[in-house]
């Protein structure tokens, strides 16, 4: 087997980049596992570097933070100090008994872009856990049809391919990150008729400090409010989709009123028509390798299942270490913070000396960020009506094609009180994709209404044998590559 | 950069390179290249990213490949399917 190093780093994302280099400049052998090409995640996706391009920041934010860190991560590649393993993804991570070591097995992304030379397991003294997460979902009825896309989604293909997903398109759901999707349609040339915003700007109102104390942030929300005004963004606040409508692909929605308790008081008279609906509800974090590795989580301000850290980002098992999204939804540059601090606990772990004052200075930033990113999910929640507009009809979870009416029956004929036990009896979150989609709405509904999700309701859903798909070789004996 | 030339079904489809072969459909105006198991519905990119299984296609005879993760290749023969 090859050699044992000092840390394994998960995820080439903000948090993940930051914690690796960091680490390895403290003369840590560091090895670097993404499940994607090239590093940047989720919000420095961009267009494949091996493509000349005069415009690679096109529509990016905090770019030179992400071309520092390239540079380098670069710089560390050329001198050995850090092995990065792109394309790859972390399908299993296991302790190595009596070895004080963790192994990673990996699988390629893609099942036909492997490449040559990537072990089929690595090992490393210790890890730090940075795999971000993704669009987090509510069913709408309609929300099957083609043309109806996570916002992530939508922006991915604009800042990763530079292309369009859409003409006309409606931006719903809630959360901040609905300005930037709708912005970057715009600019990219589409229309875009509606952003519907379910929480109302009252919410920033109500938690005082919340976005003035990031500056960075302020900044942002006004770039996007002079994007907003030269392309006649309409924003509306209290606002959701109730019904998606399309032949074969999506064709118009209907919209409706919240009240300020988040519940349905009414419909729009008229339908709008567009040929693309972008929606997300905030972020799930990507919980498998955190949870298959037994650490101990938390429900967050948002109601997502979260990975328990100290001050230090480590978790409560030996030498793992998490920061990025899955210690808590709060944007790229809290997760650069976490990485970077992340990338010092590992040194400290390993006897190196760490920059007081640096490590300090990385808290407060933090703490500070921490602040902000409940702020913004109290001014976000999910809408107490969510459940108003669904119908027993409507799909819930895509993959294995179960309905609403189904999870619903399970709960209150079949007697289910719990996540686990719909999912064994209705099957939502059984599919290609266990339950990364509908897993919070299956949790959500599983439990009687008006109860508060908990970790147990929630754990469920987000535990996967498998943290990717992969092929039988890969489960028979580990040995391609 | 010139254009690399793809195949869905046998009909002509352009890429750039470095795109995905979804963000290529994409480009072309397609959104559906799958149809469901249990209600033959149609499906297409929805997260963009890897995570929800929506986008499967067969690439070159392998199927249940994720369209948005893919690499467009010159020659590539797509095929749509009912994974
Ligand atoms: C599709 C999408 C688009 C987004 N776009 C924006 C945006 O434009 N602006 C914005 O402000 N915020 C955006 N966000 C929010 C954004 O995720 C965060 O602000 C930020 O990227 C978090 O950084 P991170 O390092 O924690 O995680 P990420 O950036 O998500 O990085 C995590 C990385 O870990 C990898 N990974 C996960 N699991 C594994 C595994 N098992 N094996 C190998 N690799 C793995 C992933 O492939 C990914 O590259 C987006 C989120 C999503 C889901
Ligand atoms: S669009 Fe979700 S996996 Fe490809």
């Amino acid at each position: 087997m090859s050699e044992t190093y000092d840390v394994a780093v998960v995820g080439a994302g903000p948090a993940g980049l930051a914690a690796a280099v960091t680490a390895a400049e403290q003369g840590l052998r560091v090895v670097l596992v993404d499940a994607g090409r090239q590093p940047g995640g989720q919000f420095w996706r961009h267009p494949d570097e091996s493509v000349p391009s005069t415009d690679e920041s096109r529509g990016q934010h905090q770019w030179r933070r992400f071309t520092g860190l390239r540079d380098r991560l670069r710089a560390l590649e050329s001198r050995g100090s850090v092995t990065r393993i792109a394309g790859h993804q972390v399908w299993f991570l296991e302790p190595v008994a009596g070895a004080g070591a963790y192994a990673l097995h990996l699988t390629p992304t893609v099942a036909s872009e492997k490449t040559p030379g990537v072990p089929a397991l690595v090992t490393a003294v210790r890890l730090v856990l940075c795999p971000g997460g993704y669009d987090r979902q509510l069913p709408i009825p309609g929300w099957d049809l083609p043309g109806v896309m996570a916002a992530g989604g939508v922006q991915a293909l604009l800042k990763g391919h530079r292309s369009l997903a859409g003409k006309r398109a409606v931006v719903a759901g809630t959360g901040p990150f609905l300005f930037p999707v709708a912005a970057g349609l715009a600019e990219a040339g589409a229309k875009v008729v509606a952003v519907c915003e379910a929480g109302s700007p009252a919410g920033w109102a109500r938690t005082p400090g919340g976005a003035v104390a990031v500056p960075s942030k302020a900044l942002e929300a006004f770039e996007y409010a002079a994007v907003f005004a030269r392309h006649r963004i309409p924003l509306r606040t209290r606002t959701v989709i109730t019904r998606i409508s399309g032949a074969d692909r999506v064709e118009s929605v209907r919209l409706g009123r919240l009240d300020s308790g988040g519940r349905l008081t009414g419909l729009a008279r008229a339908d709008l028509e567009v040929d693309l609906v972008a929606t997300g509800w905030g972020f799930t974090p990507s919980m498998e390798l955190v949870t298959a590795l037994g650490a101990a989580t938390r429900v967050d301000v948002d109601q997502s299942l979260v990975a328990v850290v100290d001050a230090w980002q480590r978790t409560d098992v030996d030498r793992v270490w998490v920061a990025g999204e899955a210690t808590g939804v709060g944007g790229a540059l809290l997760a650069v913070a976490e990485g970077e601090l992340a990338g010092f606990a590992v040194g400290r772990d390993a006897g190196r000396p760490v920059p007081d004052g640096g490590t300090r200075r990385l808290q407060r930033v933090i703490r500070r960020g921490r602040a902000f990113a409940r702020a913004m999910h109290r001014a976000h929640p999910i809408p107490a009506g969510w459940r108003d507009w669904l119908e027993p009809e409507t799909t819930l979870c895509r993959c294995e094609e179960v309905t609403v009416g189904e999870v619903c029956a399970a709960r209150d004929t079949l007697g289910a009180t719990d996540a686990r036990t719909v999912k064994l009896l209705a099957r939502p979150g059984m599919g290609w994709c266990q339950g990364r989609v509908c897993g919070f709405a299956a949790a959500a509904l599983a439990v009687p209404p008006g109860r508060d999700l908990t970790a147990a309701d929630l754990a469920p859903m987000s535990r996967r044998t498998l943290a990717a798909p992969i092929s039988l070789a890969d489960l028979a004996g580990d040995d391609h590559g | 950069m010139t254009e690399l030339d793809l195949t869905l079904d046998g009909r002509p489809i352009s890429a750039r390179p470095g795109q995905s072969v979804g963000a290529a459909l994409t480009d072309a105006g397609v959104v559906a290249w799958r149809t469901t198991r249990r209600n033959g519905r149609p499906r297409g990119l929805f997260c963009g990213i890897g995570v929800c299984f929506d986008c499967l296609v067969t690439v070159d005879g392998v199927p249940n490949q994720r369209a948005c993760l893919v690499t467009a290749r010159d020659g590539m023969k797509l095929e749509t399917g009912d994974e």
